[in-house]
């Protein structure tokens, strides 16, 4: 599915017309055709015939449930897509923009996912009433926010990061800014963005049960799929089910990882900057399949020619990059004198809401609730750094090790802290353990593969003469740490513990209130704070508990992540 | 006739930081006659590359005109290609697909850029790799796809900044053959080139007029006529003369305010000056040379660029900093060792060190400058922002940012003062 016309060769395969590869991907292609009608037949059921087939443990149904999670999962995936290129491009675009989006996408990338959920489940509702379509939007939509911000932030980077070489020739050649778009600044994102992608991906299946198995005060609808299949299971103590579940799930990933992620990731490789020749490019046999057969030819043909076509229809704008010199003073501050409006009716707005609701004591409540989540993500992470650097710099000095890990990794990521509800809570009951601290390695489970991740990575683009030179000079031990390992990783590790700081946030929501059957059990914290008050219904609590997660994770990471970020990449970056 | 390119006084200033301009080029006139290869020759900072960005409307002049077939240029003028230094290939698209480019942005029908397209990758040597991706081509084979996607537009004016300075030497000089074999055929759908160059020999190879450039603001100091048919050999006396009179009108004109100053024997040059980064390793190395045999303290530039395969870019700040810390005298295309230039290069470790020591804090003023502010404070430290501000004052920050490196190296080596990189302080003291 390369986009770039074909090379001159394309009639050689022609002649051929049945090739096994042709009847392997035209098979592949109309499975794909018969699962989306399939699936999406069951959207336009009304919400009584929902009602009336609720969701049963049977196993047979899984391969169904699993089809429809998996759809919604594709169709929140396509929305973060245009999200992606659109917000983020509007903000790479245009410097008056920049300046109100892109701490706007920071601010939303710290609201806790759930917390979208819990505000927004009516509204969706009541765009197609009585039907299923609208518990299904609200469900994409909280996929949605655990998959967009961080493709968003990334796309953006990548667009203010493209090489002043590449962007020269191009305007040099007159390309107009719709064929720049798609021939340079696309291209140039597309690695991170496909590896972005992923990662969204597994945050979307951990929040699976909480999306499908909505329940926010009165509203209460169980959409048909995994999520809503391990909530059951759950609530009636059925082992067997959690067991089913955890299969499902791993059939699943692994069909996305090998039909959607690996052809991603093999095709988006040859976009890479970087001239050498690359280590072993990553393959996949879909990609391989696709790109043999008449089908893969005819389907890139036709993008190719579509894409020609479209550089011809769209009229020629003149984009010379970021326009500075025209810009008046005056559309300036208009523009700012108007976020500034919009800002401050925001801020009243949130302010009369929150208010006519919530005490002062509420406000202490939360607060407090945050420094005790606060300290609980900070020991973790610091328990998971310990674990994970040493296992990650060994994983990573062993090439080989590397290529088993990563999708091991990436399974563990996507793995729903619900599915250890059973195990966790029968344990902390039956020793009569404190939740307040039992509780909390849920938070986290999610999350320190981060950790992992790119501690493997950094460990991996460790010089091998840099590893000689301490095998020379017979460096060892703690000072091996100290000198050579901890300082190659250090960039890479703060990537890493960044991303797991803020996921376990968001995880605190889901991690804090456990049940199993009818035992519920819950820790102090503010995500058990939000999680009470969305199954109370209680508005002004929910957005209260949203705003306060939001300004702990937004201060933590101005304060202390960001600046340490910046120090280990000015002090220990190999370049 | 009329020219291909009328270009008249044309200026480029730079918005500096904290208010003020910096004039990069200044009164620049110039005219491209069809069938010319037009050469302009200059050091890094005499805004040459500047010059070809205006010419391509990639970037506006503050003043003047810039005429193509008699019209203003305002923007990417269709019938001006560019060959970049750094071949600016698309690495997501292969040799074909990259010289389509172009073609595609004119909008032309999909067999007509195809057949050009061929026509072009044929001309250039290109055949047989089509479906290459440049990250598989040896770096002569992607400036040749550069070469091919800017001729494929058929340009009346090709615009080649520094094409082959990214090349080894052996790969170069094949393309500069087979170019000028292309040109002198008439077999490029061109008429007019202008080549941006610090490489005299290339110059004086390729082009049938040079311009030389002073830096800092850049400005046209010299014009220098080559009649010499092609194909030119470097060997040939004619050859060598051109060389040795573009050498010394590279040593002997003024170049920028520094050099400007220095014309009246050893001046006082001020902390606002440029600095080159060379490093303390290179000014000993040069010294030695010049000093041994067979030069024994005088030496021919041209020669010593030659056998230590230099370019300008590489020799003259190296020599220019000499000059400046008076271990050597530059003019008319030699360099002269002073009396200390010779100690230094039969002094032992120590005494180098003495002796640079002496003549940095004697004869820089940005490095007398730091050791009087470090000396007169009571901490004996000072933030490099202190000095990065003032330095701003004359010059771009990338150009601040290089000077005072500059002095750092220079300062460490003399142990005239001590610089933490981390905490982006100067001191007196180094660890014990």
């Amino acid at each position: 599915m390369t986009y770039p016309p074909p090379p001159i060769s394309v009639e050689k395969g022609a002649t051929r017309i049945l090739t096994f590869w042709n009847v392997v991907a035209a098979l592949l292609v109309l499975g794909f055709l018969v699962f989306l009608a399939e699936a999406s037949r069951g959207v336009e059921q009304t919400l009584a015939e929902l009602r009336a087939t609720p969701v049963s443990l049977d196993p047979t149904n899984l391969p169904n449930y699993a089809a429809r999670t998996s759809l919604r999962m594709l169709a929140a995936m396509l929305v973060s897509l245009l999200f992606t290129f659109t917000y983020a491009t509007w903000a790479a675009k245009s410097r008056r923009a920049e300046v109100l989006l892109i701490p706007l996408l920071d601010i939303l990338q710290s609201v806790p996912i759930l917390g979208f959920l819990s505000v927004t489940v009516v509204f969706f509702m009541s765009l197609a009433p009585g039907k299923v379509l609208g518990a299904e939007f609200a469900a994409i939509f909280a996929i949605f926010t655990s998959q967009a911000w961080n493709m968003a932030f990334s796309f953006y980077q990548s667009l203010r990061t493209v090489p002043e070489e590449l962007a020269e020739a191009s305007r040099g050649f007159g390309l107009s800014g719709w064929m720049r778009f798609w021939r340079l600044e696309v291209p140039f994102a597309m690695p991170p963005l496909v590896w972005n992608m992923m990662v969204s991906m597994s945050g979307g299946w951990f929040f699976v049960v909480a999306s499908e198995a909505i329940s926010v005060g009165d509203t209460t609808v169980t959409l048909p799929g995994i999520g809503s299949y391990i909530a059951l299971a759950i609530e009636q103590r059925d082992l067997g089910a959690v067991g089913w579940a955890i299969l499902a799930m791993l059939i699943v990933i692994l069909i996305y990882d090998q039909v959607l992620f690996r052809p991603l990731v093999a095709w988006a490789d040859h976009f890479r900057f970087e001239q050498e020749a690359g280590v072993a490019p990553p393959h996949s046999w879909v990609l391989t399949m696709l790109r043999r057969s008449w089908l893969g030819n005819l389907l890139e043909g036709l993008l190719g020619r579509a894409l020609r076509w479209s550089f011809l229809a769209v009229p020629k704008i003149h984009n010379s990059g970021r326009s500075m010199k025209q810009d008046s003073r005056w559309i300036d501050l208009a523009w700012y004198t108007a976020a500034a409006t919009i800002a401050a009716l925001a801020f009243w707005r949130v302010a009369t809401f929150i208010s006519a609701g919530v005490s002062i004591s509420d406000l202490k409540d939360a607060v407090l609730s945050g420094l005790v989540t606060m300290a609980r993500v900070f020991v973790l992470i610091a328990i998971a750094s310990a674990i994970w650097v040493p296992v990650g710099v060994w994983i990573g000095l062993r090439p080989g090790m590397a290529g088993i890990a990563q999708p091991i990794a990436q399974f563990l990521a996507a793995f729903p802290a619900n599915l250890l509800f059973p195990i966790v809570v029968s344990a902390i009951v039956a020793l009569r353990l404190n939740p307040d601290i039992w509780l909390s390695p849920l938070m986290i489970l999610g999350t320190q593969w981060y950790i992992l991740f790119n501690v493997v990575a950094g460990a991996s683009t460790l010089p091998s003469e840099l590893r000689n030179v301490g095998t020379n000079l017979r460096v060892q031990g703690w000072l091996w740490w100290r000198k050579i390992a901890l300082p190659a990783i250090a960039p890479f590790y703060m990537t890493g513990a960044i991303t797991a700081s803020g996921g376990s946030w968001n995880a605190s929501i889901v991690a804090e209130v456990a049940s199993w059957g009818n035992t519920h059990l819950e820790a102090k914290g503010l995500g058990a704070y939000i999680a009470r008050a969305t199954e109370a219904g209680d508005y002004h609590r929910i957005v209260l508990g949203i705003v306060v997660m939001s300004g702990f994770v937004i201060i933590i990471n101005r304060a202390f992540w960001r600046p340490l970020y910046q120090y280990a990449e000015r002090k220990f970056k190999l370049s | 006739m009329e020219p291909l390119l009328d270009i008249r006084g044309v200026r480029k200033v730079y918005p500096k930081p904290g208010g003020g301009e910096l004039l990069v080029l200044d009164d620049i006139n110039l005219r491209v006659q069809e069938g010319e290869i037009l050469g302009l020759l200059g050091r890094t900072g005499s805004g040459k590359s500047t010059l070809l960005r205006l010419i391509s409307g990639l970037a506006q002049a503050a003043g003047g005109s810039i005429n193509y077939l008699g019209r203003a240029v305002e923007g990417p003028a269709p019938g001006i290609a560019m060959v970049f230094q750094s071949f600016a290939l698309f690495p997501w698209l292969t040799v074909l697909e990259n010289v389509e480019l172009g073609l595609e942005a004119l909008g032309l029908p999909a067999n007509e850029i195809r057949r050009r397209s061929l026509a072009a990758i044929d001309l250039i040597g290109l055949d047989g790799f089509e479906s290459a991706y440049p990250r598989e081509l040896s770096g002569g084979m992607r400036q040749r796809v550069g070469f091919a996607r800017a001729l494929v537009v058929h340009p009346n004016i090709l615009l080649m900044d520094e094409p082959f300075s990214a090349l080894d030497v052996l790969t170069a000089e094949t393309l500069r053959t087979d170019f000028l074999d292309l040109w002198s055929e008439g077999q490029l759908p061109i008429k007019g080139v202008i080549l941006v160059t610090h490489n005299i020999e290339e110059a004086v190879l390729m082009c049938d007029r040079i311009l030389i450039f002073s830096s800092s603001p850049g400005r046209i100091i010299s014009e220098i006529r080559v009649t010499l048919p092609h194909p030119r050999h470097r060997l040939d006396p004619r050859f060598r003369e051109l060389v040795e009179q573009i050498y010394v009108a590279m040593t002997t004109q003024p170049t920028g305010q520094w050099r400007a100053s220095r014309s009246e024997h050893f001046p006082g040059l001020g902390i606002g000056s440029v600095l080159p980064q060379v490093s303390t390793n290179r000014l000993s190395g040069l010294l030695e040379t010049v000093a041994g045999a067979p030069y024994n303290g005088k030496a021919d530039l041209p020669i010593i660029a030659s056998t230590l395969q230099k370019e300008v870019d590489d020799l003259f700040p190296i020599a220019e900093t000499l000059q400046m810390l008076r271990f050597a005298e530059i003019g008319g295309g030699d360099i002269r060792l002073t009396d200390a230039g010779t100690a230094f290069a039969d002094a032992d470790m120590d005494e180098r060190k003495r002796l640079f020591r002496r003549h940095l804090l004697g004869y820089v003023p940005l490095a007398q400058h730091v050791r009087r502010v470090l000396d007169e404070r009571a901490s004996h430290t000072a933030p490099k922002s202190r000095f990065l501000d003032e330095l701003e004052d004359y010059m771009t920050p990338e150009a601040a940012e290089q000077t005072l490196r500059a002095v750092i190296e220079w300062g460490r080596y003399a142990e005239a003062f001590a610089y933490d990189d981390e905490l982006a302080t100067f001191s007196l003291e180094n660890p014990a």
